[in-house]
């Protein structure tokens, strides 16, 4: 609770009034470490704990040996007893992993840039130029981000066929965009409100065009808040599952996460030092970029939730 | 001083090609502005929400353009035992994890904001579950949920000796489906946390002052500051966190794929089955249509939870 370190009403109640007020004060100061102790950090502790765990047993099965991974009667299986590298050699040199990972980025990259152009312009548009009716246009790209994928990747994938798209890569980073641009959007549409429209009407007085305005004044001045909607949307497509799954055939061209998925789990025998080889080297990636960046995140996810 | 100079001078008027002067014409650059977003969007997302809906109404299947069945797959979808069992179980998933997600997210929200050190470090560690690849953690799930070789089997036999034979997890419905919830809410947790922590760094300390000084309990607070003031982010946070929850793929099929005996399919991945390895589009869309009507109703949940903030706020309903 955010009250802790205040003795409650009911403390002070109870406490003797005739004991002296120093002593009273030091055991006040007491009680309220202990409590402390046992109501935040504990239950801290333990979420902790528990959101970390799996990711520290991906990265202890991918450097255990096997004879290790199927032996919890020699072997403690929280320790790795002799590390190895086997796994991830499996990965990278006889799986096509490299590929995937090639094919991922590139398609996260570009969903990424034609996102974040399309709602820039947008959100500047939307925000900025205050057309009649650009509370509705706003309105509507928020709700674009109501419509998840599981409904709509069967009709979209008859007409990536008709387009002759499927089994491109082309397909998914013209497709990401349609959750990308509403959260971007939204997010912008954020931004720019609070950068002062003073600055523009300035720039307008003294003969700016509408254009040299947003390159020369918006856009740098939106710096943060277009990292914070590039790391959330090349994050997010590196994530996405169910369109890649549905639009891509073949193996060399899957993104990581399917692939891992389609590709490694072969049979009834499961590799999982591979397979958490595989994951953690997938997660990688966007766990550095994301921790780079992470206040702008943080403040912009918080901000646009705000919002 | 000298009025009639300031009187004749002229703004040196920059020269703008008929180029520049077009794209300073307020009409056509808001539409170039907005066609991109706009254009994909329409292509993309409009249309093929309207695809999806005419293609549940027709016999469409791989290779064949279908004709209109009327509500066929409908009635078809009625009597599916397979489907009512999606349905049972994408709503007790929802509403399981959705409670879950919230009654934890806010207590975690409620820990980070005390003082406390490291605490960006702290923010950035509980966001990594929602991070990471969501197929890339259930894949770790998965082995922690392995019948053989599951690490929370070896901790309650082996090192607890609480029970004596492992705990199958995913083998058998009900585990299964608990075992997938409990997936859900670890990967739901911090993001509703995030966005709770946030809703909380805007109430304003002076409340919880005047609060005290009229001696309430620090339940009292909760319960009459914390709360009300957290109610519109809450709702936000929730109709999202309902709308992905229901319609969730990735988790699921990563790790059960809707089996144990088709125990574990949500309205999503029953869809997929149906439609993309099965070949029978138009069921498919019959059944991914069949989540419109939960997804309206948590959108207007949203909407009028969002009216409803601007009135507590005193801002004029817009």
């Amino acid at each position: 609770m955010s009250d802790a370190h205040f003795p409650t009403a009911d403390e002070e109640a109870n406490a003797p009034a005739k004991n002296s007020a120093a002593a009273a004060a030091e055991r006040m100061a007491w009680d309220s470490r202990t409590r402390r102790m046992v109501t935040i950090y504990l239950p801290l502790a333990c979420f902790v704990l528990i959101l970390l765990f799996p990711f520290y047993w991906m990265t202890v099965t991918a450097f255990k040996p096997n004879a290790e991974l199927y032996d919890y009667k020699t072997y403690n299986p929280f320790l790795i007893g002799s590390p190895t590298l086997e796994h991830l050699k499996h990965l990278l040199f006889e799986t096509a992993y490299p590929t995937w990972l090639a094919t991922t980025m590139t398609v996260a990259v570009c969903a990424t840039a034609l996102s974040l152009v399309s709602s820039t312009l947008a959100a500047y548009a939307i925000q900025r130029l205050r057309f009649r009716g650009s509370q509705y246009v706003g309105l509507a790209i928020y709700l674009a981000y109501l419509v998840p994928p599981s409904i709509l990747f069967i009709p979209l994938a008859m007409m990536v066929t008709w387009f002759g798209l499927f089994d491109s890569p082309m397909a998914l980073i013209l497709v990401y965009p349609t959750f990308l641009i509403p959260f971007c959007t939204w997010l912008l549409i954020g931004y720019f409100k609070s950068i002062p429209y003073e600055l523009e009407e300035c720039a307008l007085i003294d003969g700016a065009t509408r254009i040299q305005i947003l390159r020369e004044i918006t856009l740098p001045l939106a710096v943060p808040g277009l990292i914070s909607a590039g790391i959330f949307s090349f994050t997010l497509s590196w994530n996405e599952f169910i369109y890649a799954l549905a639009f891509i055939q073949s193996s060399e061209k899957k993104t990581v996460p399917v692939a891992i998925l389609t590709e490694l789990v072969t049979g009834d025998v499961y590799q999982w030092g591979a397979l958490m080889a595989g994951s953690l080297l997938g997660s990688l990636p966007v766990a550095l970029f994301y921790s780079l960046f992470v206040d702008y995140y943080v403040s912009s996810l918080t901000g646009a939730v705000k919002e | 001083m000298d009025t009639a100079a300031a009187q004749t001078w002229v703004r040196p008027k920059q020269e703008l090609g008929a180029i520049a002067r077009l794209f300073d014409w307020k009409p056509f650059l808001v539409t170039i502005c907005l066609l991109p977003a706009v254009g994909l969007l329409l292509v993309f997302l409009t249309y093929p929400l309207g695809l999806g809906i005419y293609l549940a109404f027709t016999d469409t299947t791989i290779g064949r353009s279908g004709i209109w069945v009327g509500l066929e797959n409908f009635e078809f979808l009625l009597e599916d035992r397979l489907w009512w069992n999606a349905v049972f179980y994408s709503v007790f998933y929802t509403g399981i994890a959705t409670i879950a997600k919230f009654g934890l997210g806010l207590w975690l929200a409620l820990l980070l904001n005390n003082h406390l050190p490291f605490k960006s470090i702290l923010r950035a560690i509980i966001l990594l579950p929602w991070i990471v690849p969501t197929v890339l953690s259930a894949i770790a799930f998965w082995w922690i949920y392995d019948p053989q070789f599951s690490i929370i089997s070896y901790l309650l036999t082996d090192v607890l000796g609480w029970r004596t034979t492992n705990i199958d997890f995913i083998g058998t419905p009900w585990p299964a489906r608990w075992s997938l919830i409990a997936a859900n809410v670890w990967r739901g947790i911090p993001f509703v946390a995030i966005s709770l922590l946030a809703g909380l760094q805007t109430i304003s300390p002076s409340l919880y002052e005047a609060a005290m000084l009229d001696g309430t309990s620090g339940w009292q607070r909760f319960c009459h500051i914390t709360f009300p003031m957290l109610l519109p982010i809450l709702a936000i946070v929730m109709t999202f966190s309902i709308i992905f929850t229901f319609t969730d793929f990735q988790l699921v099929y990563a790790i059960t794929r809707g089996g144990p005996i088709n125990s574990t399919h949500l309205l999503a991945t029953l869809a997929f089955q149906r439609g993309i390895p099965g070949g029978q589009l138009g069921e498919g869309a019959a059944i991914a249509v069949s989540m419109i009507p939960f997804l309206v109703f948590a959108t207007l949940f949203s909407y009028f939870a969002l009216a409803r903030r601007k009135w507590q706020q005193g801002e004029a309903d817009e």
